[in-house]
């Protein structure tokens, strides 16, 4: 029988918003007051619900509520949800940071949390020192890091620099360092957040490795990022955080697709977006067509796709640009296309009209991709929508090939011949 | 119930008992504490050509001034000491005190960044800067027995007697009371930033009512129990009366006082630390 390690309860977590001053003395003394008296701490009744977009009426905001989930030995967790929703919070609450406001969490074991490399690192100190420092704040003993010393140099790579003072690294090597002694912890859960997101491609690669081989000596791991794909490969279990509370769980995969899901429903249709910008000119609508002019959400990898903008004038402008940029699943920008480019020059004096922009054999690697609008002039936007719509690139059974190695992002097509 | 038959090793609660001291948890991170003090050592002469000499300036330099100001300018009386091991041994002691409240007291707003990112028992800090200025104490009384032996030979009337044995327990006391009321200014300031204004110049104004610059015995009967309230009057008299002898006056009644107050200030101090240590990520 699975071993539950973890168990959340009803977890929540409140936050006061705006700043710290003789107003929160006042709460405090009445805080108190109900103390003494043996009430129910009268804040904890208010509160609302943590939306970012929405301004409350209350200044007291739930950044965590009612989350409840099991975790058993060996399994590994990915914590998704979009920005402010609440996962970093949820992750000080395991790694004991921050003590929660109502709830309960019960651990098996002991518990390391890397929330990020290099924590405590003091520059004056050595390479050398500092890893026995930053080891030990980590909870790792003396003896344990004297034994895996030699294995963290090598997996950092510094080892020429190891007595030089880290403030003579470079900030790569630092990183590396730092996450060389974490990556020896051996914990029996392991709490990760997005520690992947910095150093160089080869490094994350042996990061993530380094992850994996963690959990199949079935410790157990709980990890944040917003890299869909390093999830669905490291994680075995999902739960997706919205607003504070917990929307979903289960299979990776299954939240994964969910997730995406949900900033689908974010498509242009909805209505529902952050803009930003003056608002001189509007994206009404934004959709792609395929060749033959139909609506579209998903192409075959080498195909055409048409992107189509409706652009509305509400003021006077002097001039219009229009740029898009599309973003894979992890929100690297793989291609930028502006009409600057091919010297097309977009009337400014209009009421409504139509943008048709053809982009021709896209090789796209399979994925999901975000495209956000850019309208302007210079440096002054009139209307920027990120991420506003989404589409799937399929694979072409022509190509021959099924997995794009090395984590390209684009392909390109190649003529080959023998000289 | 089927949940009280699991055992837990941790269980992460929004209020637990506040007088809980988790001494396996600090015991376990006993390499951090040495970590941190061999940091802050370190660290502190790195890239100098003197490193730990520098330690002797800072002492000798105030007792020069002290020397002129108060024993040729103000003429206070030293109890018939000679000058330079009076202010010297004051200086000393005061300044471990001084130095341990002030550190300390800096806990939670000098290493916000550090909480912020992982769990430790919060005490292993405040409790490295008591050991890492026990080693600067140790260089300095060093240097004050190098003086006390050139007056010791050149037969200045300075002898040792049976109350230096007292010195762990003074020792103590000093690092008790720094370390408890260090704390307890730390746990306050995390949310009300006031008191770090009257930390910095109070401590200043302390030493004023400590019998640093001037021997217990020179103040007037009518004040002495002000005086005395002060837990380090105790300490430095005792401490003067051991090495120096003449003059000082030594009664063990205010170490019992010293002792009973280092008990109250350090339970208040543990009871606040643990109730912000929990929370003070929020408010800091």
């Amino acid at each position: 029988m699975p071993v539950t390690v973890i168990k959340v309860e009803n977890l929540g977590k409140q936050y006061r918003l705006g700043q710290i001053g003789t107003g929160t003395l006042s709460h405090d003394l009445n805080r108190t007051w109900h103390k003494i008296r043996g009430k129910e701490d009268p804040y904890l009744k208010v509160g609302v619900v943590n939306d970012r977009t929405e301004k409350g009426g209350s200044n007291i905001v739930w950044a965590l509520k009612d989350i409840n989930f099991q975790l058993n030995q060996g399994e590994v967790l990915g914590i998704i949800g979009k920005n402010g929703a609440g996962k970093s919070t949820l992750l000080k609450v395991l790694s004991q940071i921050t003590s929660p406001t109502v709830g309960s969490v019960k651990v098996k074991g002991r518990i390391a949390a890397l929330l990020e490399v290099g924590t405590g690192f003091h520059p004056e100190l050595t390479g050398r020192e500092n890893i026995f420092l930053n080891g030990a704040i980590l909870g790792m003993t003396k003896s344990e890091i004297r034994s895996k010393f030699d294995e963290i140099v090598e997996f950092s790579g510094v080892d020429k620099y190891i007595d030089t003072p880290v403030k003579r690294y470079s900030s790569g090597m630092m990183v590396r360092l730092g996450f060389a002694v974490a990556a020896h912890l051996e914990p029996e859960i392991l709490i990760v957040d997005e520690v992947l997101a910095v150093g160089d491609l080869e490094f994350q690669k042996k990061c993530l490795g380094k992850m994996k081989d963690v959990s199949e000596q079935g410790r157990t791991v709980l990890f944040v990022s917003h890299n869909m794909n390093a999830m669905q490969q490291l994680c075995t279990k999902g739960i997706l955080i919205s607003n504070g509370q917990l929307a979903m769980e289960g299979q990776i995969d299954k939240v994964v697709n969910h997730y995406i899901g949900i900033a689908k429903q974010g498509s242009f249709s909805s209505g529902n977006h952050a803009r930003r910008g003056n608002k001189s000119v509007l994206f009404s609508d934004f959709y792609l067509t395929d060749a033959n002019g139909n609506k579209a959400d998903s192409m075959i990898m080498g195909s055409d796709i048409y992107l189509n903008a409706v652009l509305e004038r509400r003021a006077e402008v002097k001039s219009v640009d229009v740029s898009f940029t599309i973003r894979n699943a992890m929100g690297e920008a793989i291609t930028h296309v502006q009409n600057m480019d091919n010297d097309f020059s977009i009337p400014y004096d209009f009421n409504t009209m139509t943008l048709r922009i053809k982009l021709s054999s896209v090789l796209f690697v399979p994925d999901t991709y975000f495209i956000s609008v850019w309208t302007g002039c210079n440096s002054d936007a009139y209307d920027i929508i990120e991420n506003c719509v989404h589409f799937e690139v399929m694979n072409n059974p022509d190509f021959n090939r099924i997995i794009y190695p090395h984590n390209i992002k684009v392909f390109v097509n190649s003529e080959w011949a023998l000289l | 119930m089927n949940e009280e038959k699991e055992n837990w090793d941790l269980v992460i609660k929004p209020k637990q008992s506040m007088f809980s001291i988790d001494l396996k948890a600090l015991w376990r991170y006993r390499d951090l504490l040495l970590l941190f003090v061999k940091r802050d050592f370190v660290s502190v002469y790195k890239q100098t050509i003197l490193g730990p000499i520098w330690f002797f300036v800072q002492p000798i330099l105030t007792t020069l001034t002290f020397l002129i100001i108060f024993g040729n300018i103000a003429k206070i009386s030293t109890d018939g000491i000679p000058k330079v091991l009076f202010y010297l041994s004051g200086i000393v002691l005061w300044n471990y005190f001084a130095e341990c409240l002030m550190k300390t007291s800096e806990t939670f707003t000098a290493n916000a960044n550090i909480f912020g990112k992982v769990y430790f028992p919060r005490l292993i800090v405040p409790l490295s800067v008591v050991t890492s200025n026990l080693i600067r104490l140790g260089i300095q009384l060093l240097l004050f027995v190098g003086f006390w032996l050139y007056f010791y030979l050149t037969g200045a009337a300075v002898e040792v007697n049976a109350g230096i044995l007292l010195l762990p327990v003074l020792l103590l006391l000093m690092a008790g009371h720094g370390f408890a009321f260090g704390i307890i200014i730390s746990s306050l300031t995390t949310k009300y930033r006031d008191l770090k204004f009257l930390v910095q110049f109070g401590v200043q104004l302390l030493m004023y009512a400590s019998p640093v610059v001037y021997p217990l015995s020179s103040v007037p009967e009518k004040y002495k129990w002000i005086i005395l309230m002060n837990p380090m009057t105790s300490i430095i008299e005792t401490f003067r009366y051991s090495v120096l002898k003449s003059g000082s006056s030594f009664e063990p009644v205010y170490l019992v006082y010293n002792a009973a107050a280092l008990v109250v200030v350090l339970s208040i101090g543990l009871f606040i630390f643990n109730k912000v240590e929990k929370s003070f990520m929020d408010t800091v």
